[in-house]
């Protein structure tokens, strides 16, 4: 009995953690994590002091050493136009990383949201939305973006500089379609929740609609969100280049990761590095989102040991 | 209180014609081309600080019963008065204040705890919804309502997978005490667990019920069970309920065939003896298309033309024993 006693004292007196230390602590224990954790700081810190990092100015041409091999001044060459390629994508870091940030977290909001009113409230609420949501997942989404951004092109903005203007443009035509899968996969987790014994104890409770869906659903349902999240930061920055290289995207001479890789296709043989730099940032960037969804999701699942 | 002293006490719950069908809907659009019916006309009353058993075999109503009762299922008929006051005609917002009287224990103790919750906070949810005290306030009432069923104060801060099905069915009445309720359906609390668990739940049960002048609705398919635990034991067959009576009663002189081969079911522990067994033959009819007359009458042993003609009532035929068969009579 003693023992138990001890026992029992000296846990109860360990000192009481914030929620965000401990999921922080079970985060770190997943090293992948931390390692893309490590990238992507270091990719939006290269974005945030673009101007201070870079050599050169992105924009500035000298066509005297176009397509100039890696050297001491350039050390990652200059492209079609003599700008330094290394400076470039410094800048390209801002716009690519920016779009897909804001592309992805908010499209995966509205999908939460929509997805768990879909799923509780059933009925008619549910049909109607599940409807519109078959309707735009059945439409060929490249064509259609290529229309919007097309209609969309002339509008700007007013106060902002020409090239953010044109990647929140983009980044609404790539929301409007960005929220369809986390809807399904919520509302398909919300059904099976729903009828769970916890949630009728929340209803006999006395609990709100509005409290269920916020302390019950989305916590248990964000699972298969979180990856589909780290998924998309990946391709979004793709697909933010193929609008591009389609001349729809942020045009050059705005440099993205995304126009960069398009812009030097012609060289792919005689310079491959060329095409080989902006594809390594979004390969470590997708890659870099990918294990932090990992470890986060780990991290928030209570049910893991870590 | 002993048995003749909770006889007296006034109903706190009266249950009258009491009906739930379930919907089933096929086809394209979804139309309705049957009904289950779940629970069909069942009345009955609860005492003030009785424990009410009610068994019956799977998909005979009772949990549809229970759940009703706390609108967590929409009846389609019928009426439920709690203190006088019609449960079923309320909206949601005079449901609310109710809900701190009536609680809910559930079957599955895994599924009845939400997985991402410490457990303090799933006992303070109640708490919190109905704003009572400060959040410190409430921390204290949940760790004190945890103590009461057997758990300490570090328990609190873990969650419901570091439990074993015991300690989360002990969390699950933790978090219904936590209102400090006067009625609680105990929907089946005991049939997931293990037999020496079972016994230490009931008495916990038992304890709180004398402690806060608790009323149960105690939901079983276990006989043995209800007669451990119940005051008045009411039994269901096919979404009626056929008898109601108090535990001796109902133990020594069943009335009705479907309460007699039940009770003659339950195994005696001893090799020698010898029993009349009342066997049935044949399955449960289904509820989507119930038997005409008593619903029983396709494998009651002492069937007459009457009963599938017509229904036999719900009568008290001695005071304070209810049965619905024609032949009791």
């Amino acid at each position: 009995m003693a023992v138990a006693q001890l026992d029992s004292e000296t846990l109860s007196t360990i000192k009481e953690e914030s929620w965000f230390v401990i999921i922080g602590r079970r985060f770190i224990r997943h090293k992948l994590a931390v390692v893309g954790m490590v990238f992507v700081l270091v990719f939006i810190f290269a974005a945030i002091f673009a101007n201070v990092l870079a050599p050169y100015d992105p924009y500035k041409q000298n066509l005297a050493p176009s397509y100039s091999n890696p050297s001491p001044e350039h050390i990652l060459g200059t492209d079609e136009l003599g700008r330094d390629v290394f400076s470039r994508l410094l800048y390209a870091s801002r716009i690519s990383l920016f779009v897909t940030v804001l592309v992805n977290f908010t499209g995966e909001t509205i999908g939460v949201i929509v997805g768990a009113t879909s799923g509780y409230f059933g009925k008619w609420v549910d049909s109607l939305i599940q409807r519109i949501v078959e309707f735009l997942l059945t439409l060929p989404t490249l064509p259609l973006l290529l229309f919007f951004s097309a209609m969309l092109r002339g509008i700007t903005i007013p106060g902002l500089p020409d090239e953010w203007s044109k990647a929140i443009i983009i980044s609404l035509v790539l929301i409007a379609f960005g929220w369809l899968t986390a809807t399904r996969l919520v509302r398909g987790m919300v059904l099976s929740l729903r009828e769970q014994d916890f949630v009728q104890a929340a209803r006999a409770l006395g609990a709100s609609d509005w409290k269920i869906i916020t302390k019950h659903m989305i916590p248990n349902s964000l699972a298969p969100v979180i990856v589909n999240l780290t998924l998309g930061l990946g391709g979004v920055i793709v697909l933010e280049a193929a609008l591009s290289f389609l001349g729809f995207g942020i045009t050059p001479p705005v440099p993205t990761w995304g126009n960069m890789l398009q812009n030097v296709q012609e060289r792919m043989w005689q310079q491959p590095w060329l095409a080989f730099y902006p594809g390594l940032c979004i390969f470590l960037t997708s890659l870099s989102f990918n294990y932090i969804g990992d470890g986060l999701r780990d991290a928030l699942d209570p049910r893991l040991k870590l | 209180m002993d048995t003749m002293n909770k006889q007296a006490q006034p109903d706190l719950l009266v249950v009258d014609k009491l009906v739930k069908y379930f919907p089933v809907r096929s086809g394209l659009l979804q139309r309705v081309t049957a009904w289950v019916q779940a629970v069909d006309k069942v009345s009955f009353a609860v005492k003030r600080g009785e424990t009410l058993g009610m068994v019956g075999e799977s998909g005979c109503g009772k949990t549809t019963v229970g759940r009703t009762l706390l609108r967590l299922i929409e009846p389609t008929a019928g009426d439920v008065y709690f203190e006088g006051k019609n449960v079923l005609k309320m909206g949601q917002r005079e449901l609310k204040p109710l809900r701190r009287d009536m609680q809910i224990i559930f079957q599955d103790p895994y599924a009845s705890l939400n997985p991402r919750m410490p457990i303090g906070e799933s006992v303070m949810e109640g708490l919190q919804i109905h704003n009572i005290g400060r959040p410190k306030e409430r921390w204290e009432i949940a760790i004190n309502m945890l103590k009461k069923v057997g758990l300490e104060e570090y328990h609190a801060r873990r969650y419901p997978h570091e439990f074993s099905g015991g300690q989360r069915q002990r969390i699950g009445i933790a978090r219904a005490l936590a209102l400090n309720p006067k009625f609680i359906v105990c929907d089946e609390p005991v049939s997931a667990l293990d037999v020496s668990i079972q016994s230490q739940v009931l008495n916990i049960l038992k304890d709180l019920q004398s402690e806060f002048g608790l009323t149960y609705l105690f939901i079983a398919h276990n006989l043995s069970v209800v007669e451990h635990i119940s005051d008045r034991v009411a039994v269901m067959y096919l979404g009626k309920m056929v008898e109601l009576t108090d535990r001796e009663s109902l133990y020594r002189e069943p009335l009705h065939p479907y309460t007699q081969a039940l009770l003659s079911a339950i195994p005696i522990p001893h090799p020698n003896v010898k029993r009349d067994r009342t066997i049935l033959k044949g399955d449960v009819p289904s509820p989507l298309n119930p038997p005409k007359g008593c619903r029983f009458h396709t494998r009651c042993p002492i069937a007459i033309d009457k009963c599938s003609q017509e229904e036999p009532e719900f009568k008290e035929i001695k005071p304070g024993h209810w049965v619905a068969c024609w032949k009791a009579e």
